[in-house]
């Protein structure tokens, strides 16, 4: 009786989405490498039985697409940044397998300073570094890694020390540190260097699972449509001139000394954070919400002035009361360098559904306490929108018709409540008492935390009211 | 015992998936009793596909491990029943 030995890994999908028409095979030239590492890692997961805690950390490159294929988690990062996106998932999800797969102008070239940090913080992740000595998707540009008198379309006359500089030996400069526990470089060229990848492959995942650190394997791999070559005279060229300047074999390995060496596994427990972070003695009293009329229900919010007018203050309070009317809440802060006098914004959403990007393009509200503010964010509020801009300094009304409009001596009305300062107070009332988006005595409570002094309160309250009675119809 | 096996059955067998083959030509260069060829015809996407001769397989999946493509390949094993 015959029975499947060798047959496609689970952990690939069933149906690769890529190519119209074609749901079968990946979109990688005849005889490249990137399927063969595929495979190796595709089989080693189903083999370790962690399809459903795998990780799969996308490069630019050929091989962007890997997510295509891989059934595991996949998450796709900006070119080079691999390393830091693993290390980022692996401290969040310590049980998760990271896998950074990286083709060498990623790795080698732009994303030179992740790898090397990574490497350096012995981060327990595996990074496989697929070397084909040259940028395939792009089109065949030299990489650090091309080898001296090799032709790529970035080093016509072939590559020259005198002008492109030495093959960069990623490995052995990796290997140097004291961080990473195993470094190893394989090849595809022949049959016994592929059972060798395939088996590095497998103990760099390995080594992850077992919480032994840093595991790199550097897999030299054709790329015939860059080389120029058939994918036979791809493997000759690889035996004959690549693994002269880069020699295979282990670099480095103390994986046996190293079992649970997880230096960098959570050692904080999370319950214990807000303790650390002195967040105990915070409220986090809720409030009920209020009924609020249709038109100003979830609002994008954008609040701008000058520096010093309290602008983002005003938006973390109504974040922070937001939050405690069970809203979903955005906060983000815009401004130039100066501390005070230049112009300043910050965006703020509630809403009862999730919040897709906390920028806000298009808001719903604008407070507007200067002139600038109101000329450059005036055509940005959305039709049917609010804006709220302090009459007491801008001395023009919007030109918008299709908006609400409250004209509100904001500056005016908090020098008279006792302080100019308080106007950004005095538009707080007045949003609040128009749209009655939050609870007047759930936001005092929060004011109250965040205010230092009784007199600056009772400030804030006058002004407060004097914008609410303003504004309410 | 070797003789035996020979003259019974063939210790492995292989399917070529032809529309998953990309006809590189690598898997026929790696077959140790060298039984895979590249045929004449082309599949779907103008490729010629990889085939097996039909006899001679030893089930060492060495041409598996070889091809870049997810499906292209399986290798069956002869196992006493
Ligand atoms: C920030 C940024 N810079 C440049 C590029 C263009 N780019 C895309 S792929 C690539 C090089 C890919 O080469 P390699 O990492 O060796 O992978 P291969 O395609 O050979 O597998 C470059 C430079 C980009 N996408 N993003
Ligand atoms: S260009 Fe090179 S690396 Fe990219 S898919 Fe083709 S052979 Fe592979
Ligand atoms: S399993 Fe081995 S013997 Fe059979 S076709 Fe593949 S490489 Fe050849
Ligand atoms: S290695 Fe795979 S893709 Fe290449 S010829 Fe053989 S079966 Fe086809």
């Amino acid at each position: 009786m015959y029975v499947k030995t060798y047959q496609r890994a689970k952990s690939f999908f069933g149906e690769f989405e890529r190519k119209p028409g074609d749901h079968l095979t990946t979109h990688y030239c005849p005889g490249c490498g990137h399927g063969n590492l595929h495979k190796y890692i595709a089989e080693a997961i189903d083999d370790l039985g962690l399809q459903d805690r795998t990780i799969f950390v996308n490069p630019v490159g050929c091989s962007v697409f890997a997510y295509y294929y891989m059934d595991v988690g996949n998450i796709q990062v900006p070119h080079g940044r691999a390393p830091a996106a693993a290390t980022a998932i692996k401290r969040a999800h310590p049980d998760s397998l990271v896998i950074s797969y990286q083709g060498d102008g990623d790795l080698a070239a732009i994303g030179g300073n992740e790898i090397l940090h990574a490497a350096n913080r012995g981060e327990n992740i595996t990074v496989f570094f697929i070397n084909n000595a040259i940028y395939g998707m792009t089109g065949g540009q030299m990489a650090p890694t091309t080898l001296l008198g090799q032709k790529t379309i970035t080093s016509p006359f072939g590559r020259a020390t005198e002008r492109e500089g030495f093959p960069l030996r990623v490995s052995e400069l990796l290997a140097t540190l004291e961080g990473p526990t195993y470094i190893e470089r394989v090849g595809l060229f022949d049959n016994k260097s592929r059972m060798k990848a395939r088996k590095a492959v497998r103990k760099a995942l390995r080594n992850q699972v077992e919480g032994r650190g840093f595991s790199l394997v550097e897999i030299l791999s054709p790329c015939p449509t860059g080389w120029g070559l058939t994918p036979t005279e791809s493997c000759e060229w690889m035996q004959e001139k690549m693994v002269k300047q880069f020699p295979l074999g282990v670099i480095k390995d103390e994986s046996a000394s190293r079992e649970g060496w997880n230096r960098y596994r959570q050692v904080v427990p999370a319950e214990k954070l807000p303790e650390i972070l002195d967040l105990t003695k915070e409220s986090t009293e809720q409030f009920t919400p209020t009924d609020v009329p249709g038109c100003y229900r979830n609002p994008s919010i954008k609040i701008a002035g000058f520096g010093g007018q309290g602008l983002l203050f005003l938006g973390k309070l109504l974040a922070e009361a937001g939050m405690r009317h069970a809203y979903n809440v955005s906060w983000i802060p815009s401004y130039g360098p100066e501390m005070r006098g230049g112009t300043a914004n910050c965006q703020v959403n509630i809403s009862t559904e999730p919040i897709g990007s906390p920028l806000v393009s298009r808001p719903s509200v604008l407070i507007a306490l200067n002139r600038p503010s109101l000329d450059k964010f005036e055509p940005e509020v959305a039709s049917g929108g609010l804006i709220i801009y302090d009459s007491s300094l801008i001395d023009r009304a919007p030109e918008r018709g299709d908006v609400e409009v409250i004209a509100l001596p904001a500056t005016k009305l908090a020098d008279e409540a006792g302080s100019a300062r308080a106007a950004n107070m005095v538009a707080l009332g007045a949003y609040l008492g128009r749209t009655n988006l939050l609870d007047q005595t759930g936001v005092f409570k929060i004011l109250e935390k965040m205010t230092k002094s009784e007199d600056q309160m009772a400030i804030n309250r006058r002004a407060f009211d004097a914008g609410a009675r303003f504004a309410m119809f | 015992m070797n003789n035996e096996i020979k003259n019974r059955e063939d210790r492995g067998r292989v399917e070529v998936s032809a529309e998953e083959c990309k006809g590189c030509g690598l898997c026929i260069e790696a077959c140790p009793p060298h039984v895979l060829e590249l045929s004449e015809r082309l599949n779907g996407h103008g490729y010629h596909p990889a085939a097996y001769l039909g006899s001679g397989c030893t089930g060492c999946g060495i041409c598996f491990y070889t091809c870049p493509e997810p499906g292209a390949l399986t290798v069956f094993t002869l196992q006493a029943t």
